[in-house]
């Protein structure tokens, strides 16, 4: 998996430094460098780059945790759950896009004051989206990726009895907060850590959010390495190029920083844990944050519910609230060849997913067969680096090294087949998957094997009878996670496959080109059904086969 | 992998170039009968912008024809921006495939082709060798010869008409402001009610080069390439005039739509009342997909608005060029641009010359139904001409220092 990326890195690095030899770049020279830095608006980029990529971060775990701490355990907490979980397979530029019309000052919150409440038969002239401190791409950041952690996190408290640990702190006398923040929060924030740098990592180099979203003079950096990048100007190419080494720089330093400030927060930490303030009286805050996470989910829903509206819409004009007229006209459009598209996508998919999943899970055995024969230093080690190595697809921006990628398919003469599709759709995938599956994987208790054994079982009769069983809902959602993620993929299938293999994704991006909200309504939504399938299959085949089973319920109340 | 072994690989990965089986030797394209022989059977890959129903249903149907008229077969290769086609071309020159590269055609003009040419990533000279090209109205449409001043040397077909329009709604706005200086005090009377997409999009660019025109002492100037010496001076005027426009436009000018569909959705949300376009047809396009109102007109500058053409062109190692062609000379058919012409279809003007094609096909374009946005060929008037790449360089980047940094 390492392989493509540090391909494609050397043909960004090379540009960087001035070598393209198919643009007349045949010397090393620091000139892109210079260029760069004296390219006007840089800084502010870089720290627009910076700021919303960790505001959006901290934001979102504050969130995920606080809502946990308050909620874990509760009918609410299950419901919440329910809600948010589909949400995860909601392209980010649909819900940026369904944000966006929310919040717009021609927008639908504004259409259900206007003109009743505010007088107003004008949108009024201010600046709500595309802010220049970036806040409405936060925004936008925040309510995508806290479903994202929600469930990662949902999917790790299985591992650490955490409704055990509640029972214990509760009988010290912990208020229901402060316990689960003091006994829970650290075992599972080890298990939610790289999930939670992926999120820093991709908050800071997105593109499609930011480019809906976000500021524009100047824009950050990485919708401004777009445009270098795709510059009819080709000896843009070698700034851009080294724009992708500064990106890649960046997220790297972030990342180091986010590093440091864990240990901080721990240092800080200890004292608090063992300060014995029990922290009672913590009902305002969990309404508090039980009200901010019901924002949060509204906004996401209503914004999706506000394009799904924009879908059927004839003329719609500020201020009304719902369309003047209704048209099926744009579902008719897009009727033709939906079908094979659908189909393609799905097959696609699941090709990736099926691969990456028999990849991932042969990995964790091994990974845990190895435990125990080398001294325990070194395993650790051995095991953090294979890690960084399967994550760092996810770490590094995906335009800084898939232009290189596409020029080493086209030389070994592998671009523009299928099969070289799905392996460049398994770079992804593989890495979200192994994120959502090692964890749980990982902290599947061997005793139960050890009792196998005493029973007399094979090795495999206790995987495939006991263990998969187990470990089956955290399986098929990292299953879902990694089919969704595949669709969602458009740089890379539309490198890769040289224009030849359409998806929903490739056809929804290029008609959200056109600007018209009823079609990106419209793909919106049609985005939105395969990844939702995946979900609801992930839910309901652990509940249909252990609807007699009480203990493997992931969530138990 | 060691870094040692990396730099080993790096010769072998950046210099062996990909030899591809020759494919059968270069078609000729005056040997017209031959190229639509090696076409028969051949699979076109044409790259083309993908964003808009209309014209992704008019390529369609483009598809059907040559399919039945020549056995080529159409494949429309759907892209968000016309430099992913490029990139594609220049990845693989960069990997050394010379033959059987992935794209056959691509929809382009400006600046991509000047920058394709300039790398010698085109085909050709091919266009003019076809049978339709003597049905292209080179004289009365001097931009079918010349792409942004660059000349188009046989190496890409003409195929559609733009201009600069602006389109307003008459139930906001009366009277339209048909000057540059009267577009100025309508933005300072209703603040806010203006914008126009951010440079470097290529509309945004377009739109300062049409103040440019009227800012500057000598429009001819804007024919040759940029003069160091007098750049400043030359400027300065649409300078001044954007610091007076841009405090009373949308945002104060401090936000600005990034392209034309975002600036329309601006248009149809209220939140402006003047929009510019390159396409004359765009408002009646966007009144019939209810994006608009009914009562939305477009309307020209009393001294003209920039027109170009748009093309298609063939990169140099295109798998199929004879299929490319039969399908761009089909594109120059009076039958293909009619449909083209029609508002119902697409509305995008042609390039063919009335008097060079026969009585009942001029019959068919005299009988086509504008559409009540759209200005007649004598309202639109003879457009100006595309300024030359080096000010529109010049332009974007000026601009991005003074207005794109947020200082």
């Amino acid at each position: 998996m390492i392989g493509p990326l540090v391909a494609g890195l050397i043909g960004t690095v090379l540009p960087a430094f001035g070598y393209l030899p198919a643009l007349g770049g045949d010397s090393v020279s620091l000139a892109p460098w210079r260029e760069l830095l004296g390219s006007p608006g840089i800084g502010r980029s870089v720290w627009l780059s910076v700021s919303t990529g960790f505001g959006a971060t901290v934001i979102s775990l504050t969130i995920v945790t606080l809502f946990c701490a308050a909620w874990h355990g509760t009918h609410w907490f299950s419901r919440m759950q329910r809600l948010l979980s589909p949400l995860l397979s909601v392209p980010h530029v649909s819900v940026a896009f369904g944000i966006a019309f929310l919040i717009a000052p021609s927008g639908w919150l504004m259409r259900a004051i206007s003109p009743e409440l505010t007088g107003l038969t004008r949108p009024p002239d201010i600046t709500i989206i595309n802010d220049p401190y970036g806040l409405s791409l936060m925004l936008g950041l925040v309510v995508k990726e806290v479903p994202f952690l929600l469930l990662m996190t949902i999917a790790a408290l299985g591992q650490v009895q955490a409704d055990q640990t509640r029972l214990v702190t509760a009988t010290f006398g912990y208020g229901r907060m402060t316990g689960w923040l003091k006994g829970t929060f650290p075992r599972i924030y080890a298990q939610i850590r790289l999930p939670v740098l992926a999120v820093l990592a991709f908050s800071m180099s997105v593109v499609d959010v930011a480019l809906v979203l976000g500021p524009t003079t100047p824009p950050t950096l990485s919708v401004q390495l777009l445009r270098w990048m795709n510059d009819a100007d080709l000896e843009m190419r070698f700034l851009a190029s080294a724009g992708a080494i500064l990106q890649l720089a960046l997220v790297a330093a972030g990342l180091a920083l986010w590093v440091l400030g864990e240990r901080l927060v721990a240092w800080l930490g200890q004292y608090w844990l063992s300060c014995g303030a029990r922290g009672l009286g913590d009902m305002p805050m969990r309404l508090f944050i039980g009200g901010t996470m019901v924002v949060v989910s509204g906004a996401v829903i209503f914004g999706l519910v506000g394009m799904a509206v924009w879908s059927f819409a004839g003329l719609w004009r500020f201020p009304d609230f719902l369309p003047d007229s209704w048209s099926l006209r744009i579902w008719m459009r897009q009727s033709d060849g939906l079908f094979e598209l659908t189909l393609d996508t799905a097959i696609l998919a699941i090709a990736a997913t099926l691969i990456a999943v028999v990849m991932v899970m042969g990995c964790l055995e091994r990974e845990g067969a190895g435990k125990g024969q080398q001294p325990r230093g070194t395993d650790a080690r051995a095991q953090a680096k294979v890690m960084w190595l399967i994550y760092l697809p996810l770490l590094v921006p995906q335009i800084a090294f898939l232009f290189g990628l596409q020029v080493l398919l086209i030389s070994i003469g592998l671009d523009q087949l299928w099969i070289a599709l799905v392996w460049a759709h398994l770079v992804f995938v593989l890495p979200y998957l192994f994120l959502s599956l090692g964890d749980a994987y990982r902290s599947w208790d061997e005793r139960y094997a050890r009792t196998g054994l005493c029973l007399g079982k094979s090795a495999f009769a206790i995987w495939l009878r006991v263990k998969v069983p187990m470990l089956l809902p955290p399986i098929l959602i990292a299953m879902a996670v990694g089919f969704a993620v595949s669709i969602g993929q458009y740089l890379p299938t539309f490198l890769v496959g040289g224009g030849r293999f359409a998806t929903l994704t490739t056809e929804a991006v290029t008609l959200a080109a056109g600007g018209d909200r009823r079609v990106i309504g419209a793909v919106t939504l049609l985005q939105m059904i395969l990844p939702t399938i995946g979900f609801i299959l992930a839910m309901l085949i652990p509940a249909v086969l252990f609807r007699r089973r009480l203990g493997m319920t992931v969530n138990r109340i | 992998m060691r870094l040692s072994h990396l730099l080993a690989a790096l010769p072998l990965f950046f210099v062996t170039s990909f030899s591809a089986p020759a494919l059968a030797d270069e078609p000729q394209p005056s040997d017209w009968p031959a190229v639509e022989a090696a076409a028969e059977g051949q699979t076109v890959y044409w790259n083309a912008w993908g964003g808009e129903g209309r014209i992704n249903d008019y390529i369609a149907w483009v598809g059907e024809q040559v399919k039945a008229r020549y056995g080529v077969t159409l494949e429309h290769v759907k892209l968000s921006d016309t430099a992913e086609a490029v990139s594609r071309v220049l990845a693989e020159k960069q990997a050394g495939r010379d033959t059987g590269g992935a794209v056959d055609l691509i929809w382009i003009n400006g600046e991509n082709f000047a920058a394709m040419k300039r790398q010698d990533l085109l085909f050709g000279p091919w266009s003019e060798e076809m049978p339709n090209y003597t049905l292209v109205d080179t004289e009365g449409k001097p931009t079918t010869r010349t792409d942004f001043t660059v000349p188009v040397d046989g190496l890409e077909a003409p195929w559609g008409m733009a201009q600069i329009v602006f389109y307003y709604d008459t139930e906001r706005l009366p009277e339209p402001p048909t000057t540059v200086d009267a577009l100025l005090t309508f933005a300072a009377q209703n603040p806010g009610r203006f914008t126009y997409p951010q440079p470097p999009d290529f509309l945004g660019s377009t739109f300062l080069k049409q103040v440019l025109y009227a800012t500057i002492d000598d429009t001819d100037r804007l024919l040759q390439p940029v003069d160091e010496a007098r750049l400043d001076a030359d400027l300065e005027g649409m300078w001044q005039y954007l610091n007076k426009l841009h405090p009373v436009m949308w945002r104060e000018g401090k936000v600005f739509p990034q392209g034309g569909p975002a600036q329309r959705q601006l248009m149809a949300d209220g939140e402006i009342d003047v929009a510019v376009s390159f396409s004359p047809s765009e408002a009646s396009t966007a009144i019939a997909n209810f994006e608009l109102p009914d009562t939305v007109r477009t309307f020209v500058f009393d001294r003209g608005t920039i027109g170009n053409t748009h093309f298609v062109a063939i990169p140099y190692n295109a798998a199929h060029k004879a299929g490319a062609m039969v399908v761009a000379n089909f594109l120059m058919s009076p039958e293909a641009q009619l449909r083209k012409q029609d508002p119902e279809v697409w509305g995008d003007g042609t390039v063919l010359n009335m008097d060079a094609i026969s009585v009942e096909q001029r019959a068919g374009f005299d009988a086509l139904e504008l559409g009540i946005a759209t200005l007649g060929p004598a309202e639109l008037g003879t457009p100006l001409l595309e300024p030359h790449p080096s000010w529109m360089e010049r332009i974007e980047d000026e601009w991005v220092r003074r207005y794109g940094t947020g200082q």
